[in-house]
């Protein structure tokens, strides 16, 4: 069975629609991460999960029950906040402690689980601690052990990892992603990061102005992205212009080409034929990154390619004529954009 | 040289303001002159002049001793402070321990702790000492009762532009003197006034001047003073607080004793510190409508006016001063003071 089922969900804030007839499950056990811009409706799907919101019309059901009229109290599903809404008054221990004593656990059953979820996080040593004793990093892990207290069956997050800087937060992408399998709970994650969505999840769904574009694994998501939207929005693509396509006798429409997989030629040899596509070009910048070059070319029409290759390759300096090439079984077809 | 002309100001200003403008514009001009002529040649052989840095001799001076400028800074409120606060008070004391020649009525500068012996002692100020206690206390309790409604209402209820209205509401009265709003309500408490011919049908007579009219007019008094920082409090609990504890499984009644109420325990402290030392020295509103009703304040009022009894004025006035440095010490006890 599902863990969360939303279906034809509407949620309206005044004149602005911020989720147009949402429809989406989200698998038992997976980590599933809600992925998109600001204002894309992401937050506000998580918070209508967890019911801090209550939809315009439509029906959230938890494992095949029906929530959409209970209040967050009533629904087995805990959150993480994105600015961690530690109790600021009581220690890490009574934080964490908190929902088991609401729910009338007595006080040494409570405290030893406190302690037990203190320590799946490595802060026990921090328990008698106000969080406003603590670093940024270990105030997200006192959230996390206080929402897995009560051993929800899905775990809200949202944007937890985005106060953290790029080191430990590329450190807790790897924890929670360890945790969840651990654990075997579904996640429910929202990001605005596609990198974070890709390193975590086991499915995403890309949105974008109140609706899913895409659901998928990240790499259905990056390799097919099904529209211009989730194309430009996951990782860095290149449209190919319409004179390109009609060129090079495909059929009309949206296509776009990744940068990796753009190759450089000499400029004589700058003919397409059946599997390829060649354009010449100018190289205008190049920029070393360690891992990798990316160049920035312009076409005789002034439309701008990026292309990525490897550093160990040799790549054209600024200001060659050269040509790129790339394989039309690596370009994609694009839909257009979803509620535009 | 292009850039330069914006830098000369002319001034076509009168008077001193005029002088200085002239003044400042000549000497910008001379260094616009000298620091302009810093040029440089960019890439492209094009001319960019520098906008020249100007000398603030004043305040790089400043910038260059830390120590006077922190002097330059608290001097004046440190000597008022000083001056106001510690001299008067030590003044106060001092005039305490004088005594009044019984004959002629003048004050002689003969030693005595007779008079603070007796304020502290004697059973006609101890009782009065008692009411105006027991006036504060109730007063202070009247206004959070009825400030907690209100702030709460403001503050997490009403939208964004009536909760602007609700605050000058809340501070227009403050606008009026205190002696009007007095007056306001002697009339309205008089014999043939608002309050007998709004409680005669419900067969209830004015409280008429006196305890119950002084506790009544107060409380309207000092209302604002309770009312701001608990709305304060009221709005500086980040939402996130109160849905994470109902994301727990905390009822909302729990989420109120629990997060909530802790967390505007300041504001609350902030506000009785203001209606309880108010009223610990009110003697306006108890000479308009308190009828024969005697508290500290006017007692000290008659022994000053009417007695010309200086030094027991002062002793008296020394038991509103060690109540309210009792009543913060307890209130810093509770630790509700660090977090004003």
């Amino acid at each position: 069975m599902d863990a969360i089922t939303i279906s034809s969900v509407t949620k309206k804030f005044g004149s602005f629609l911020a989720i147009d007839d949402l429809n989406m499950s989200i698998r038992d056990g997976e980590f599933f991460s809600m992925l998109g811009p600001s204002g894309s409706g992401k937050t506000t799907t998580l918070r209508l999960i967890a019911g801090f919101e209550k939809p315009t019309s439509g029906t959230i059901a938890l494992h095949g029950e029906d929530v959409t009229r209970k209040a967050p109290f009533e629904r087995d599903v805990n959150t993480v906040f994105q600015d961690y809404a530690l109790f600021p008054h009581v220690t890490c221990l009574d934080n964490v402690a908190y929902g088991l004593r609401v729910r009338g656990v007595p006080k040494a059953a409570r405290y030893k689980r406190a302690h037990e979820m203190l320590d799946l996080v490595q802060l026990d040593a921090k328990a008698g601690n106000k969080p406003s004793q603590l670093s940024g990093g270990q105030q997200q892990r006192v959230a996390l052990a206080r929402a897995l207290a009560l051993k929800p069956k899905v775990l809200l997050l949202d944007e937890p990892l985005s106060a953290l800087d790029m080191k430990l937060r590329q450190q807790m992408q790897v924890e929670l992603k360890h945790l969840q399998r651990e654990l075997g709970i579904t996640f429910v994650f929202v990001t605005h990061d596609q990198q974070e969505a890709m390193v975590m999840s086991d499915r995403i769904a890309v949105f974008n102005k109140g609706r899913v574009q895409q659901m998928g694994t990240p790499s259905e998501i990056y390799d097919r992205p099904a529209n211009m939207f989730v194309a430009s929005f996951v990782g860095t693509t290149n449209f190919i212009p319409e004179s390109v396509v009609s060129k090079n006798g495909m059929e009309s429409g949206h296509y776009s080409i990744r940068p990796e997989h753009i190759l450089f030629s000499s400029p004589s040899a700058s003919i397409s034929d059946k599997e390829h596509v060649s354009i010449p070009v100018t190289v205008f910048d190049s920029t070393y990154l360690g891992t990798e070059y990316r160049l920035l070319v312009r076409t005789g029409k002034g439309t701008t390619f990026t292309v990525v290759r490897p550093a160990d390759e040799v790549v054209p300096e600024r200001g060659s004529q050269v040509a790129i090439r790339w394989r039309k079984d690596d370009q994609v077809r694009l839909a257009s954009v979803k509620g535009e | 040289m292009a850039g330069n002309q914006g830098l000369t100001v002319s001034s076509p200003r009168r008077g001193v303001v005029g002088v200085i403008h002239t003044l400042m514009a000549r000497r910008a001009e001379q260094e616009t002159e000298l620091k302009a002529t810093v040029e440089m040649k960019a890439d492209g052989g094009e001319t960019a002049s520098f906008v020249p840095v100007r000398r603030h001799a004043i305040s790089s001076f400043l910038y260059n001793h830390p120590m006077l400028h922190r002097v330059a800074l608290l001097a004046l409120p440190v000597g008022w402070m000083g001056l106001v606060y510690i001299v008067a008070l030590v003044a106060l004391l001092v005039t305490a321990l004088w005594s009044v020649n019984e004959y002629t009525g003048q004050v002689e500068m003969a030693w005595t702790a007779a008079n603070i012996v007796s304020a502290f002692t004697d059973a006609l100020y101890l009782n009065v000492t008692a009411r105006t206690l027991f006036i504060a206390v109730l007063v202070t309790v009247v206004d959070i009762l009825l400030a907690f409604p209100i702030a709460f209402f403001m503050a997490r209820m009403a939208s964004k532009r009536s909760k602007k209205v609700l605050v000058i509401m809340i501070l227009t009265p403050l606008w009026a003197s205190y002696l009007v709003k007095a007056y306001a309500w002697r009339s309205v408490l008089s014999g043939s006034g608002l309050a007998d011919w709004l409680l005669r049908p419900l067969g209830i007579t004015s409280p008429g001047y006196g305890l119950a009219a002084v506790i009544l007019t107060e409380v309207y008094l000092w209302l604002p003073y309770v009312v701001m920082p608990i709305f304060t409090a009221f709005e500086q609990v980040p939402e996130s607080l109160l849905e994470a504890s109902g994301d727990l499984g905390a009822k909302s009644w729990m989420t109120i004793r629990d997060i909530l109420l802790p967390l505007i325990v300041p504001g609350v402290v902030a506000g009785s510190i203001f209606s309880f030392s108010l009223s610990m020295g009110d003697y306006i509103a108890v000479g308009i409508v308190g009828g024969k009703t005697q508290v500290l304040g006017n007692l000290i009022y008659t022994d000053v006016g009417v007695a010309n009894n200086t030094p027991m004025a002062a002793a008296l006035a020394l038991i509103p001063i060690l109540i309210i440095g009792l009543y913060l010490t307890l209130v810093s006890r509770t630790g509700a003071l660090k977090r004003l």
